[in-house]
């Protein structure tokens, strides 16, 4: 997670990570997600409305599909999540973790942003 | 601990079952090793919802939970024989010898027939077993293949419960059952005089011949079918005979080895359900306790638990008076029930009767002499009150006895009872233990309550209680919307018209909490697109839509999109079909004619979505609103312009009120249908709002839902004029969008409506409330401001933006997506790990919705 004031909350120190350019900051809505591909990776990016960036896997455990940057974004509890648009289940977007079935998650991945440019670190 | 004793049980049916396991639920240090021998070779199972498998209820579902325990060792199709109580041994069929050191018989009942002759001959029937139920199945697939003419028949012998549930079998089967009861009505045990007429009425009204005063006097063959004969020598052709004439506790092991039995049989028991002989004891069916056996499986529940307590050196009994006899018809579509004294037997005791024939109902409560105690009842075409009443059974009357059971009178809650009361009789499960699971171990649903504690597990007719009862613990009574607001969705809409708020921020920062969630935020977006906020991905408004509203398309379990260009009325021109053909043809989408009058083309990927409306829009389509909690389709049937019954345009009309309504967002789908005559080939009162030709107008009707929970709409108003029907339509719509429930269909809505349909009527006809003006104003900006969807996308850059595969490869396809081949056409092909079944209400995976 990073916020748009360009310091990042917690950047990664892991040196192994490789930065990919996802799209413009301006290209996401807040509270609306978009989904990127690298390689054969995809990706849900989602900004918050206080401006924070994340990225999931976008792959929704249950269906298969690959639709989760498709979801409704907001909180539960304070906890920001995407609620995946096949059956509704909610992922955090901090630790990707499904808030309705214990055990399951998806990825999370590093964002940035440099030169008003959303950046997704991967493995 | 101490030395692991030995239980045997004789019979796994549903006492038994329970027996072994409360047993094994209680008995922590496993101070008893348990071996069940049944002589039914399958699983115990539910016998009381028996009849549900005629219905194509599997096996599988009536099965009871599978013991599986290293304590319990069950043996199936190996009945016992001998019982050498000196010894403590019981002898199987196989030969096998046990030594016990307790027994419990739980060997239930036997089919009573009665001794006349030909009652063996093939195609004579008992109904007792799944065993019973396969042959009988077997018997009528087999009579309904004769070749012949008339319909196949079937003897009922016996008009109880169980020979009505027979009969009702029998019927669906495929064969005309005709009930013979020996009693001068129906259901003696259970419905007084009163009672029984009505219950007759009904029962043939459901195609079962019904004879009551007779007996079946011999059977005979004759030319490859059965003759009946009975006492007034009238003669019945009968393919199958069954017998449903009553049970007999099944006690023979008892008397084989001297162990005293009641009068009318069964293995006589003291109230701790032990018979003569220390070590053996005997629950359910086959007990006779004090001298009295009982059909019925709650006071066998009752005896399991005792057993089950003693056995652990508890001190629990049975006291018979508190036994709950009361029944309740579960299927043949015709209510019956009877609780408690009904047929008035207390000394002193009044009947309280109210009969309305016109209706086709029969209530009776039996009160004590002073008017104060309710002791029993008979209820006969509604058994609605059942759940209510019952447990009040001994309890003072909380009001009048007449406004109790009259219609319309008190509607008693759960509220109204001791917390002593029985709320599941078969469970033998009091409103003080639900309050409890509610409160101290935190059950927020049905569902929690039946794994719980077990109520509302046997035969289902406490639940409705048991949601009025979560109700009135406060839990389900809470309306708010979700955690961001507290607020129902009808305050939400009143807050926001008399505000002027006009974005979800401002509306969760002043009236909510948080950032929303995929609850409360298409139900916002529902209400601002209601009051008429432009395009639905205008603003801020784009990041509230579900994912169906923010592509306007349906998604697909691939993360395809389906596409539904609307077809007014369901009428179409051969260049329309022509032009759908080719765009499905040109982007290898799946085709198929739905159940709403349209067509619906599948497997678009996001970023086709655009070029394919495009297409569709240059060709004049518009969108179907598939997606959208909003007007689906008005269905149409051809009315007078074809057939030779119409008496008015029903496309006509069709077509005008869809092009009226749609794209109007509401809490939930809209859907209508217009028949041209009273033949209702538009099946117009399956829908929310139905129109139907009269001679002199239109008749409508509202509150229809197909979905699953089916209701007939009601008639609101009849032989209007066109401009009448228009207004009424208008009015009934935004009044139910303003007032209903997030994802609440107009049926229970209506239901839900204080007052319902007469309320609804002044509502809207009378203008009872002076709201009228509003609503037609409102229906007006609706019309006026109308826009297709799908053409503000195409034409503004900015929206057509997000229609793209990956931000960063815009045209490149979803790799995850493949097609196979079916019939023809391209389906998803199938992943690894296929989602199960989404089954609906069952929280398989956490929290889940439908669409
Ligand atoms: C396509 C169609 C089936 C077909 O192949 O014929 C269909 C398909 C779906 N139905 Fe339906 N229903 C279709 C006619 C019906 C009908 C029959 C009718 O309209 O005449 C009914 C019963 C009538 C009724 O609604 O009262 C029907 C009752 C439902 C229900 C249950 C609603 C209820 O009140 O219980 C749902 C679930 C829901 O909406 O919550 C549902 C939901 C769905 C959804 C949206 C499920 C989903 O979330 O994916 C399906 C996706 C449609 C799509 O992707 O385009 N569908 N659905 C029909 C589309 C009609 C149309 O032209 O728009
Ligand atoms: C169609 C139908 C509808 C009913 N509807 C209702 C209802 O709505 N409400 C209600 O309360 N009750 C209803 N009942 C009655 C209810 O099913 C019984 O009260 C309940 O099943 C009794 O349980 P039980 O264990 O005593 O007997 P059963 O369930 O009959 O089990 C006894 C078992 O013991 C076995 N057995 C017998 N002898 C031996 C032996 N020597 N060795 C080994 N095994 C043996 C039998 O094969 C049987 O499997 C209905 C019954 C039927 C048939
Ligand atoms: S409803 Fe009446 S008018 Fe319409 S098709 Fe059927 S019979 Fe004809
Ligand atoms: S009363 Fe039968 S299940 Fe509750």
């Amino acid at each position: 997670m990073t916020t748009t004031d360009e310091r990042p909350a917690a950047e990664t120190l892991d040196t192994d990570l490789r930065w990919e350019t996802a799209c413009p900051l301006e290209r996401l809505q807040p509270e609306r997600g978009v989904a990127a591909l690298f390689g054969d990776e995809q990706v849900a990016i989602f900004r918050t409305h206080d401006g924070s960036l994340h990225a999931l896997g976008n792959v929704d455990p249950r269906s298969g599909a690959a639709v989760l940057s498709r979801g409704i974004v907001g909180d539960r509890g304070g906890e920001p999540i995407v609620a995946s648009p096949v059956y509704k289940e909610a992922y955090s977007l901090v630790d990707g973790r499904c808030l309705d079935a214990p055990g399951v998650s998806v990825p999370v991945h590093p964002v940035r942003l440099r030169d008003g440019l959303v950046q997704i670190g991967l493995r | 601990m101490t030395d692991t004793r030995h239980l045997v049980v004789v019979g796994n049916g549903m006492v038994g079952h329970r027996l072994v396991s409360a047993l094994r639920d209680r008995d922590e240090h496993g101070e008893w090793r348990i071996t069940v021998l049944g002589e039914e070779t399958r699983q115990a199972y539910d016998r009381v919802a028996l009849s549900s498998y005629v219905d194509g209820t599997s096996e599988e579902e009536l099965r009871l939970a599978e013991l599986v325990d290293p304590l319990v060792d069950l043996r199936l199709g190996d009945p016992v024989v001998a019982i050498d109580r000196e010894r403590r041994t019981v002898r199987t069929a196989s030969g096998a010898a046990l030594t016990y050191d307790a027994l419990v018989l739980a060997t239930g009942s036997v089919p009573f027939v009665p001794p006349v002759p030909g009652k063996d001959l093939p195609n004579c029937f008992v109904y007792r077993t799944l065993d019973d139920l396969d042959a009988i199945q077997a018997a009528a697939a087999a009579a309904v293949a004769k070749p012949g003419p008339g319909r196949r028949s079937a003897v009922v012998v016996g008009g109880g419960l169980l020979g009505l549930e027979a009969a009702r079998a029998m019927r669906l089967l495929g064969l005309s059952p005709q009930v013979v009861e020996i009693a001068p009505r129906l259901m003696p045990a259970q419905v007084d005089e009163g009672g029984g007429a009505l219950l007759r009425e009904l029962v043939t009204g459901q195609d079962i011949a019904v004879r009551t005063g007779v007996a079946v006097s011999g059977i005979r063959e004759e030319r490859d079918r059965l003759v009946a004969t009975l006492s007034d020598e009238v003669e019945l052709d009968a393919d199958l005979v069954v017998f449903s004439a009553g049970i007999r506790a099944q006690d023979a092991l008892a008397r084989s080895c001297d162990l005293p039995v009641g009068e009318r049989g069964g293995v006589l028991v003291d109230a701790r359900c032990r018979t003569h002989d220390e070590n053996i004891w005997a629950i359910g069916e086959c007990a006779a306790l004090e001298g009295r056996t009982y059909g019925l499986v709650a006071p066998g529940y009752a005896m399991a638990e005792v057993v089950a307590d003693r056995l652990l050196g508890g001190r629990a009994t049975m006291t018979p008076e508190e036994l709950d006899m009361s029944t309740k018809l579960k299927l043949l579509g015709v209510e019956v029930a009877s609780f408690g004294d009904a047929h008035a037997t207390t000394e002193g005791a009044l009947e309280v009767v109210v009969n309305d024939p016109v209706a086709g109902t029969y209530s009776k409560i039996v009160v004590s002499d002073d008017a104060q105690t309710l002791l029993g009842g008979v209820l006969v075409g509604d058994a609605s009150k059942y759940s209510t009443l019952r447990p009040l059974v001994g309890a003072k009357l909380p009001a009048d006895p007449v406004a109790m059971i009259a219609p319309g009178g008190v509607e008693l809650g759960a509220d109204a009872l001791p917390d002593s009361a029985q709320i599941c009789s078969c469970n033998a499960v009091t409103k003080g233990t639900l309050k409890n699971a509610i409160h101290a171990e935190g059950c927020r649903t049905v569902p929690d309550l039946k794994a719980c504690t077990k109520a509302g597990t046997t035969c289902g007719s406490c639940v409705p209680l048991l949601k009025k009862m979560l109700v009135d613990e406060g839990v389900e009574v809470s309306k708010a919307l979700c955690e961001h607001f507290t607020y129902s969705r009808a305050e939400l809409f009143e807050i926001i018209a008399s505000t002027g708020i006009r974005t979800f921020t401002e509306l969760v920062e002043k009236h909510g909490t948080g950032r929303g969630c995929d609850l409360c935020k298409p139900a916002v977006a529902s209400i601002l697109a209601s009051l008429g906020n432009g395009h639905i991905h205008e603003g801020e408004q784009a990041t509230l839509q579900d994912t169906n509203d923010h592509f306007l398309a349906n998604m697909q379990r691939n993360g395809t999109y389906s596409v539904v260009p609307r077809i007014a009325g369901g009428e179409i021109t051969p260049e329309g079909l022509i032009v759908i053909g080719e765009v499905a043809r040109d982007f290898g989408l799946y085709t198929k004619i739905t159940g709403g009058q349209r067509i619906d083309m599948f497997g678009a990927r996001v970023e086709q979505l655009p070029a394919i409306w495009k297409r569709l829009v240059d060709a004049g389509f518009e969108s179907g609103h598939a997606y959208g909690k909003s007007l689906r389709t008005v269905k149409s049937c051809v009315g007078s312009s074809w057939c030779r019954y119409g008496v008015q345009d029903s496309v006509g009309m069709a077509v005008l009120l869809e092009l009226r309504y749609r794209g109007l967002r509401s809490p939930h789908k809209l859907k209508s249908g217009v028949s041209g005559c009273a033949r209702e080939c538009a099946e117009a009162r399956s829908k929310d709002f139905g129109v139907i030709a009269t001679e002199k107008g239109w008749n409508l009707y509202v509150g229809g839902n197909g979905g699953a929970t089916p209701k007939h709409a009601q008639l609101l108003v009849q032989d209007v004029d066109q401009e009448t029907l228009i207004r009424t339509i208008d009015r009934y719509l935004m009044f139910y969008i303003r007032t209903a429930d997030r994802l609440q269909r107009t049926a229970p809505w209506l239901e839900g409506l204080e007052g319902g349909l007469d309320h609804l009527r002044e509502v809207i006809v009378d203008d009872s409330l002076g709201i009228c003006a509003e609503l037609d104003a409102a229906m007006a900006l609706h019309v006026e401001n109308y826009a297709d969807e799908w053409r503000g996308v195409l034409e503004d850059p900015k929206k057509l933006e997000r229609f793209v595969s990956f931000v960063n490869e815009p045209g490149t396809p979803d790799p995850t997506i493949s097609f196979v081949t079916e019939r023809g056409q391209p389906v998803p092909a199938p992943r690894a790990g296929d989602p199960e079944p989404v089954l609906i209400g069952v929280p398989a995976f956490g929290r889940q919705e439908v669409q």
